[in-house]
């Protein structure tokens, strides 16, 4: 058994987290530090120039193509980012203020929109408005043009309808923290209703606002499929991911030099926003104790009505995507489209053709899984409690794929384990890799919240009464934080099952996800098969959010 | 019972250049309710850590009867720890809670419910065995970490501020459970606390820690009445101090000028000394009389068994004097000029270097 009767090693005792650190350490090497180290170097190779060479970012800075894709990119992403912060604070002030209709219906229909993988959003919206989508058919029918979904101002509608709830989610929160006595004393200084809004109340929420506003930016910037279907290679609408996706696949061989400097690219934009964001709310953060929660405003009737309607519309403009694909998914298409009438062939032709791709979609992330939620536990305890200059090294290690996007992360693992002798792109391991390092972030997030509540003379308690502290740990710490690690890990379960920009990258022949599927599916035109695949994705979506919801009582957030 | 004596020798305990516990020596003895005693930041938790084992010990060592503990792990110290918040495992019922380091010690399972039901009923609340600590109220959870520490019969009980958490009424009656309980078992007990009260009503013998060093250990009535220096006859209890110039070449026979000299006492000294000092008097030890240091009456209150005065002295100090409402008559009125007497064989003396004069 570990701890205490270990051999001293110079200062050092040997114990349990000894070993524990050093373990984590070396896996954080090896899966972040040497992938994205060698990104980097990779960025300054180059087929067309000796050594050392910054000739990928002079051309990415000199060629229109790549230039215009930086802009695409800021484009889309910033006007995202402000069309879902006009939706999102609205809508949180709605929600938390008034007594509007079907409150926690809409509430559970706003984090679907969220949890619903991206790309089968925009794939439904295809459907709908693309150029052989009902919609559009239906309105060509009796003569009324209706505006092109491919392009920037698609990306734009899908990204909106599916990330406002990131801005709703923060403000909310804010809003009903706020101590209904500040507003009163707005009130009571003789401020107009409209007036005290803009001077206390959205000030006061403002750090929150922003914070919502990085995670739709991030996540925006991060997003390959959407970009890449709704795109339709348009020029305009090639955005960063997109390109290091399209250079990657035409580097052959591994060499991904390009692709590795557009990465780098990306990431010195994420960390730009997450950096502004620092120094914006660095200066404005208000401790808010609510002794007194803002009241609900009670409206009756047309204006009842007046203030639910909103609320309704964008709860479920948002939610369409998913009821349209499930619905597709049981009309009866050939290659030419879809025909019409009721048939379970789709689904029957998914599972003689791609039950490999669900096995593996479901295998990978309960694995993926498993290793997060231990990992999760072991790191967050080390962040916590045993602080100090390799607790400070790893909170920055673990914290670090936060700014890495999926397709970023793929080329990372690409250009570190695609070589002779470590070759392991296409393999169910590196595939598992990818999903843990983006998702572990999260659930040590809300491990350390958790042990920052916790005193830590219970696990002391056990310690006293003889169980070492490693036993302690399993048997008292890891226990007292499995229900909120495990309603995490919930969250980050329907993101993996989901994912698609880094395995899209890292799959093999057989290690292809449903996620994958539908990419490829829709790329060839098989709409129907599409659409069964993605219901599948869907449902197990809305069940996993139904569990929770039902089991974290509120008390993991989402965002 | 395997209750073993503790010596500590020259414990020290650093974090940096700070320096919490500065060289203790101490030697608490077997089946005994010692207390560490001091005001926060004294280093008091700090060494009952130390003796637990969730502090290293940096110098010095600590002995549990003949064995040196310095490098045995917390786990293995086979100490019993009750916390200041109680660290009662939310997640197991009470009796599981008080089986833990039973189970841990690998105690035979009919042992274990024996011992559970016992240690229960000691601390009266076997009929909370299956109840959640989240349905528990402050007191009752006092008792399951109390059960819990002691019914591993560990070499050492040691309590951390046992009953800061508690209100003041359940704190009067959790200390008489606490100090019964130790009689009966006789463990060797390191109690932690702050409060002087606590520490006077439940110890058999009390170390006043200050700055990290012990400034005096004695019994409870050995350091109320015999306050080896100014901090401590201040931190117990009330004490009033009065500056004087002490003449006291013959020890048998030496003066205390107050008040520039318009007071003179004679008192005994322990060795002879010459300078400026300090008398220090607890309020029961001053008294009205007809001659002594003249003062006037700032402000009388009515306590019920007694009455407590401010009075200001000639010089402008203002003391603390009590009277029992049994022995007087009648309560001086505010504002009456009065003469303030004390007995100089009961009240302590110090030297300017607050160095204990009297015997």
């Amino acid at each position: 058994m570990l701890g205490g009767r270990l051999p001293r090693l110079t200062g050092f005792r040997v114990d349990f987290w000894f070993l524990m650190k050093l373990l984590i350490l070396a896996a954080m090497g090896l899966f972040l530090v040497y992938p994205f180290s060698t990104l980097i170097t990779r960025s300054f190779f180059s087929t067309k120039a000796e050594g050392l060479t910054l000739y990928n970012y002079a051309r990415f800075f000199s060629r229109p193509y790549y230039v215009n894709s930086l802009k695409s990119t800021a484009y889309v992403t910033f006007l995202s980012t402000a069309t879902c912060t006009l939706i999102g604070v609205p809508l949180a002030y709605l929600m938390t203020r008034y007594n509007i209709w079907g409150k926690k219906i809409f509430y559970v229909f706003i984090i679907m929109a969220l949890m619903s993988p991206p790309f089968i959003g925009a794939y439904s919206w295809i459907l709908l408005f693309g150029n052989a989508g009902f919609v559009t058919k239906l309105f060509h029918s009796i003569g009324i043009y209706v505006p092109s979904i491919y392009g920037r101002a698609g990306i734009i509608l899908v990204f909106t309808f599916h990330l406002y709830p990131y801005i709703y989610l923060y403000v909310s929160g804010a809003m009903g923290s706020i101590d209904s006595s500040l507003e009163e004393a707005g009130e009571n200084l003789g401020a107009s209703k409209l007036r005290r809004v803009f001077t206390v109340t959205l000030p006061v929420v403002l750090p929150s606002i922003l914070a919502g506003m990085v995670m739709v930016f991030m996540t925006s910037l991060a997003d390959f499929g959407t970009p890449m279907l709704i795109g339709q290679g348009k020029p305009d609408a090639v955005t960063l991911p997109v390109l290091v996706y399209n250079e990657y696949m035409s580097e052959l061989g591994g060499n991904a030099n390009m692709a590795s400097t557009l990465s780098v690219v990306i990431v010195a934009c994420s960390l730009a926003i997450l950096f502004v964001q620092k120094f914006l709310v660095a200066r404005r953060n208000y401790i808010m104790t609510a002794m007194r929660p803002p009241e609900v405003v009670v409206l009756r009737g047309f204006k009842r009505l007046l203030a639910t309607l909103p609320v309704a519309i964008v709860a479920l403009i948002g939610l369409l995507p998913q009821l349209t694909v499930v619905a597709m998914s049981f009309i009866r298409a050939d290659f030419t489209g879809f025909l019409g009438g009721f048939t379970l062939d789709n689904y029957k032709s998914i599972m003689n053709r791609l039950s490999l791709n669900i096995t593996n979609t479901y295998l990978f992330s309960i694995i993926a899984i498993a290793f997060i939620v231990v990992l999760g536990m072991l790191i967050s305890y080390i962040l916590v409690r045993k602080r100090g200059k390799v607790a400070g090294l790893m909170d920055l290690l673990v914290m670090f794929p936060y700014v890495i996007p999926g397709s970023v992360l793929g080329i990372c693992l690409i250009v570190a384990f695609n070589r002779p002798g470590l070759r392991l792109v296409g393999t169910a391991a590196i595939m598992i890799v990818s999903y843990v390092v983006r998702k572990l972030p999260y659930t040590v997030r809300s491990g350390s919240a958790f042990l920052y509540q916790t005193d830590p003379s219970i696990e002391e308690a056990s310690i006293n009464l003889g169980v070492s502290p490693m036993k302690t740990f399993f048997t008292v710490m890891a226990r007292l934080m499995l229900p909120g690690i495990l309603s995490g890990a919930i969250l980050s379960w329907i993101t993996c099952i989901n994912e698609l920009s880094s395995s899209i990258m890292l799959y093999g022949g057989s290690t292809s996800t449903i996620a994958v599927a539908i990419y490829q599916d829709v790329m060839r035109m098989n709409d129907a098969t599409a659409a069964a695949l993605a219901s599948i994705l869907t449902l197990s979506t809305i069940l996993s959010l139904a569990i929770f919801l039902k089991t974290s009582k509120g008390r993991v957030s989402i965002v | 019972m395997s209750s073993h004596n503790v010596v500590i020798e020259k414990a020290v305990k650093r974090y940096g250049d700070f320096v919490a516990v500065r060289g203790i020596d101490l030697e608490i003895r077997q089946g005994e309710f010692f207390t560490l005693l001091g005001p926060s930041g004294c280093g008091k938790t700090t060494l009952l850590r130390m003796i637990a084992g969730f502090n290293s010990i940096d110098e010095g060592a600590i002995y549990f009867g003949d064995q040196k503990i310095n490098g045995v792990p917390a786990h293995r110290r086979d100490t019993g720890m009750v916390f200041q918040n109680y660290a009662i495992f939310p997640h197991l019922t009470v009796a599981e809670n008080v089986a833990y380091g039973l189970k841990a010690k690998k105690v035979p399972r009919d042992e274990v419910k024996r011992r559970v039901k016992e240690a229960l009923t000691l601390v009266q609340i076997a009929n909370l065995a299956d109840r959640r600590p989240n349905q528990l109220s402050g007191g009752q959870q006092q008792r399951v970490a109390l059960a819990r520490a002691f019914v591993i019969e560990p070499r050492v009980l040691l309590m951390d501020e046992p009953l800061s958490n508690l209100d003041a009424k359940l704190r009067v009656q959790m200390r008489t459970v606490i100090k019964k309980l130790q009689r009966r078992l006789g463990i060797t007990t390191i109690y932690v606390t702050h409060d002087q009260e606590e520490a006077l009503a439940i110890s058999d013998r009390i170390a006043v820690m200050k700055d990290g060093i012990i400034m005096q250990v004695g019994t409870p009535d050995e350091v109320y009445k015999k306050p080896n220096n100014p901090f401590v006859a201040g931190f117990i209890g009330i004490s009033n101090f009065i500056d004087c110039r002490v003449e006291g070449e013959d020890t048998g026979d030496a003066r205390l000028l107050i008040d520039g000299g318009e007071t003179v006492v004679r008192a005994k000294l322990c060795k002879p000394y010459c300078g400026l000092g300090r008398i220090s008097a607890r309020p029961e030890q001053l008294r009205f009389a007809d001659g002594g240091i003249r003062g006037t009456i700032e402000l009388s209150t009515f306590l019920g068994d007694f009455i407590e005065y401010e009075v200001k002295l000639h010089d402008g100090q203002i003391v603390q004097l009590n009277e029992y409402t049994k022995d007087v008559s009648d309560i001086k009125p505010d504002g009456k000029e009065v003469f303030v007497n004390f007995d100089p064989l009961r009240i302590s003396i110090y030297s300017g270097e607050s160095e204990v004069l009297s015997c």
